[in-house]
């Protein structure tokens, strides 16, 4: 069941561009409505290799969602509208395709899977018309073949009895069975980038970890590059290669995720990590270094109306007169570590992690 | 169910509905062309000929300077009688909605507090849905005879059954707020907790409700005296008109067109100041009619 | 199922029973002698008589009522006053035009409103929507009678495409049938697409909104399979909901479109009966129309099982 069109590796010339299976540039979106312009993406740049794993981290409504939807193409223009920036997606730009060229890559070399799985998937379609439909449009398989090769994605994310599961409808599964259906959605035409955006949110922590080791463990079969989107540094932590975190709209630190992880250089970023509950700095010191869970102090800008200088700096412990004056361009910090701070340096100094 | 809302809120949505008037000028201009249609009512008998005299000279006149919207087929002045029409228009549908609301507020009430006549009343008010409500009408209005009165009672007790209904929804979910099962709690009266609870949250929904009965009158008196059980024959409504013209309206189609076209008119403003009304004062029902 | 079936059954009858109460006594509410009721104001003294005799009105009302129910039970819906003839052969005499109509109008509406209601919801909010909506309000803002005297003008009259007035029975030719009952079906039609449309816009516009339909986008598929697979199944139980409910309306219009296009159908043999005060016709009548309404509303209910698989009774 080879995808019909072959070599895409190949197809780029340059060879550092070998291997990119995303690269976004300088992305801004912006919606207009009722008179009102929010940007929720602005200045937004990474890249994915084949392969590999990037997570897209930072609170709700920093635009990381927003980014996502942009690679698919499913945000409606208007009120959507993309103001500066490229997205080439295995070196075609994908902005300026028709809807329908878009309509034949989504689903087919790039698929997304979805924060709630019980609303993702239709409630009135059998779960296996809801993966062979898509089979049958892209791979042009007949009903028969599709249906087969529908039951083989179904063992493959582990879902007992796939036959009876078949002809079963969403609601009378759990939520993290539609998890992995819709994930067999999703990889049932072996993309070369799969999106997803939060996709154990909405799970039980016990089923959270199962989706994951699905999600990894069908990536390095296929070699699927996954672009993850999540305000969870555990899920980071499990999961990722690299990691780009997301303020307001624009990307602030952007480095391995060994190194985020050791020498974090944005406040914004450790006050993410001190945010979040440790339980075994708790546990192995019998409690003795209990803290206090800091939270970040402060609301973020609202984004119809984007202020001079950093956009965190209002909220930042660090802040100098510089950065109410100048916002600070993502500049290098380390080896494969890049951060948009002009204090970098100090704070990747004064933080043990 | 989001409809439910505090006392205070009600304050709250009437000061929304004073800002959207403002911004959203659509009810106001609905509303002061209803203002139109009752002004032009109620000065009717100084700016217009008597709306019954005969003059068989001049029947069948076309639409010109002398009769602006013609003669009809016994030389009546059909612009007399168009604006003759409006009045039995809007005093029936007056009457209609002040009738099945008051009607239909007082059976909600009642089902939705007191269990024990819930379940009949409801399947009386089953009963009245499933009958069609125009023949309903029309075997009314024969066997009591035609006043305006009666076309009034006709035409209410169809609609009756979904004001009680709407209102016996809001009650129900109401009972189960907790500020309501507080009150009766600390031994609140129960018509205390009816009166200050419930009826300030039955108001938005039934207004708008009470709007599409208003316009779902106008039309029904039309059907009624168009079929010819309805606003007495010497009476000029815009049913009786119609009913009157539709022998010659290939040879005069003015009798019919004027009068049609001043009913569907009014039935269009109150349908949209309706559902301006109703995008403003209950927004979970906006959702659900679109 | 089947169970739930039985159940709804049973809990119409207490309907049934009281529609039953409110048609019979519908001329015992007039204050006065029933039988000179019916004779009306011309009749001599000997036809009051008659009347008397032959409707049972000398005995009480408890003897009537007992009598009429379980006739109508029996399937004996009475003998015409004024035509001397069961209501039962009257009734089987205007079925014809009546279903053509109402099957005729109900097609008319779907294909218009359908259509228009998702177009409408795609573009919620545009200039289309609101155009379309416009008419929407418009639609039903007319009486039927209005709608129907424009067409006869403009299409029988002016364009002399269809005939002005009148019904051919499908026995006499297709054809024929087809041009008799064109005008009537798009009349009646024209208005309840107007309501089926606003439903149709409100759920579809509710439907695009969900979950699902994003993920149908993301698998790439086309605009038209997103419509017709994903949008409107889940859109299709408060449609259908809507089209029963409406079964009452459509009789009212149903009777005044058979009086503007002179069709000898149900709603003319009703109005007609009330009119001569024929009363067994109106009791008979107005009970098979209430039954019918229930019947279809619990015919509705089934349907949303084959709908929807999380409805289960």
């Amino acid at each position: 069941m080879q995808p019909p069109q072959g070599g895409k590796k190949e197809m780029s010339g340059d060879p550092s561009e070998r291997g990119t299976i995303l690269d976004i540039d300088g992305l801004k979106v912006s919606f207009r409505s009722k008179g009102r312009i929010v940007h929720a993406v602005n200045n937004v740049s990474f890249r994915l290799r084949k392969g590999e794993t990037l997570c897209l981290v930072g609170e709700s409504g920093c635009g990381k969602s927003v980014t996502a939807l942009s690679v698919m193409g499913l945000l409606p223009r208007p009120p959507a509208s993309f103001d500066h920036g490229q997205i080439l997606f295995e070196g075609r730009d994908i902005l300026s395709l028709s809807e329908k060229e878009m309509r034949a890559l989504r689903g087919d070399r790039m698929a997304m899977i979805f924060q709630s799985p019980a609303t993702s998937l239709n409630p009135l379609l059998t779960i296996g018309r809801q993966i062979t439909e898509g089979l049958e449009k892209h791979q042009r398989l007949s009903r028969r073949e599709a249906t087969r090769s529908a039951m083989d994605f179904l063992a493959k994310v582990r879902i007992p009895d796939p036959k009876r599961v078949m002809n079963q409808f969403p609601h009378e599964l759990s939520g993290g069975m539609c998890q992995r259906i819709m994930i067999a959605v999703a990889l049932s035409s072996r993309p070369d980038l799969l999106i997803a955006d939060e996709p154990t949110t909405a799970l039980d922590v016990t089923i959270q970890a199962q989706i994951l080791s699905i999600l990894s463990e069908m990536q390095t079969e296929s070699g699927t590059a996954l672009l993850m989107i999540t305000h969870d540094l555990g899920v980071v932590a499990e999961i990722a290669d690299r990691v780009s975190v997301m303020y307001a709209g624009s990307i602030v630190e952007d480095a391995h995720v060994e190194s985020l992880f050791t020498h974090p250089a944005h406040p914004y970023t450790i006050g993410l990590m001190r945010s979040m509950p440790q339980l075994h700095t708790a546990g192995v010191d019998g409690g003795q270094s209990r803290r206090r869970l800091d939270e970040i102090r402060g609301v973020v800008p609202h984004l119809s109306r984007i202020p001079a200088g950093c956009l965190f700096a209002p909220r930042c412990h660090w802040a100098v007169h510089r950065c109410r004056e100048e916002a600070p361009p993502l500049t290098r910090v380390g080896e494969d570590h890049r951060a948009a701070c002009w204090e970098a340096k100090k704070v990747q100094e004064s933080i043990y992690v | 169910m989001n409809s439910v809302i505090n006392p205070s809120h009600l304050k709250l949505r009437i000061r929304r509905l004073a800002a959207f008037l403002r911004v959203q000028p659509l009810i106001l201009i609905c509303s002061s062309m209803i203002a139109v249609f009752i002004m032009v009512a109620l000065l009717s008998p100084w700016f217009t000929r008597d709306p019954i005299m005969a003059n068989p000279l001049v029947r069948l006149t076309p639409p010109g300077t002398e009769y602006f919207f013609g003669t009809d087929g016994l030389g009546r002045d059909v612009f007399a009688r168009t604006v003759q029409g409006t009045r039995v228009s809007l005093v029936v549908g007056f009457g209609v909605t002040i009738l099945a609301t008051l009607a239909g507020v007082v059976i909600g009430m009642l089902t939705g507090y007191f269990r024990f006549v819930d379940f009949w009343l409801m399947r009386v008010m089953d009963a009245l849905m499933a009958i069609p409500g125009v023949l309903m009408a029309i075997a009314l209005m024969t066997l009591f005879g035609a006043s305006i009165t009666n076309v009034i009672i006709a035409i209410s007790i169809p609609e009756i059954p979904g004001i009680a209904r709407l209102v016996r929804s809001i009650v129900l979910s109401l009972r189960e707020q907790a500020y309501v099962k507080a009150a009766e709690c600390i031994g609140t009266r129960l018509h205390g907790i009816m009166l200050r609870h419930i009826l300030p949250n039955i108001v938005a929904p039934l207004i708008v409700q009470a709007s599409y009965v208003f316009a779902g009158a106008v039309i029904s008196e039309a059907i009624l005296s168009f079929l010819g059980a309805g606003t007495p024959p010497e009476v000029a409504s815009w049913g009786n008109m119609v009913a009157e013209g539709r022998l010659m309206f290939l040879v005069a189609p003015w009798v019919i067109f004027f009068p049609s076209a001043f009913l569907s008119a009014m039935v269009f403003i109150i349908n949209i100041l309706g559902d301006a009304l109703r995008d403003t004062l209950d927004p979970r029902l906006a959702k659900e009619l679109g | 199922m089947g169970l739930y079936v039985v159940k709804r059954v049973l809990m119409a009858i207490p309907v049934m029973a009281i529609v039953a109460v409110i048609v019979f006594s519908l001329l015992y509410l007039v204050p006065g002698d029933a039988a000179s009721i019916i004779a009306g104001n011309f009749a001599s003294p000997e036809d009051v008589e008659r009347i008397r005799l032959q409707m049972g009105l000398d005995q009480s009302f408890m003897v009537q009522f007992y009598q009429w129910v379980t006739g109508m039970a029996g399937g004996d819906l009475g003998k015409s006053i004024f035509y001397d003839m069961p209501v039962t052969t009257l009734m089987m005499q205007r079925l014809g035009p009546t279903l053509s109509l109402a099957f005729g109008t109900i097609l008319v509406a779907v294909i218009i409103a359908l259509p228009a209601g998702c177009i409408s919801a795609v573009y919620s909010g545009r200039f289309v929507d609101r155009a379309t909506m416009l008419c929407s309000v418009l639609g039903f803002s007319m009486p039927v009678f209005v709608v129907g005297y424009i067409l006869i003008y403009l299409f029988s009259f002016k364009l002399q495409w269809f005939p002005i007035q009148g019904y051919v029975a499908v026995a006499e030719g297709f054809g024929l049938w087809l041009r008799s009952i064109a005008l009537p079906c798009m009349a009646l039609g024209l208005v309840f697409s107007a309501l089926i449309a606003r439903i149709t816009r409100a759920t579809v516009v509710e439907v695009l909104a969900q979950d699902f339909i994003r993920t149908a986008h993301a698998k790439g598929l086309s605009p038209v399979v997103i419509m017709i697979r994903h949008t409107l199944r889940n859109a299709a139980v408060p449609i259908v909901t809507v089209i029963g409910v409406s079964f009452v309306m459509l009789i009212g219009g149903v009777v005044i479109t058979e009086s503007v296009f002179n069709i000898p159908g149900l709603g003319r043999l009703v109005v007609d009966a009330i009119t001569q005060r024929d009363f067994p016709i109106i009791r008979a009548m107005l009970l098979i129309f209430s039954g019918v309404y229930l019947l279809i509303n619990l015919i509705i209910d089934i349907i949303y099982t084959l709908i929807d698989p999380r409805i289960q009774y």
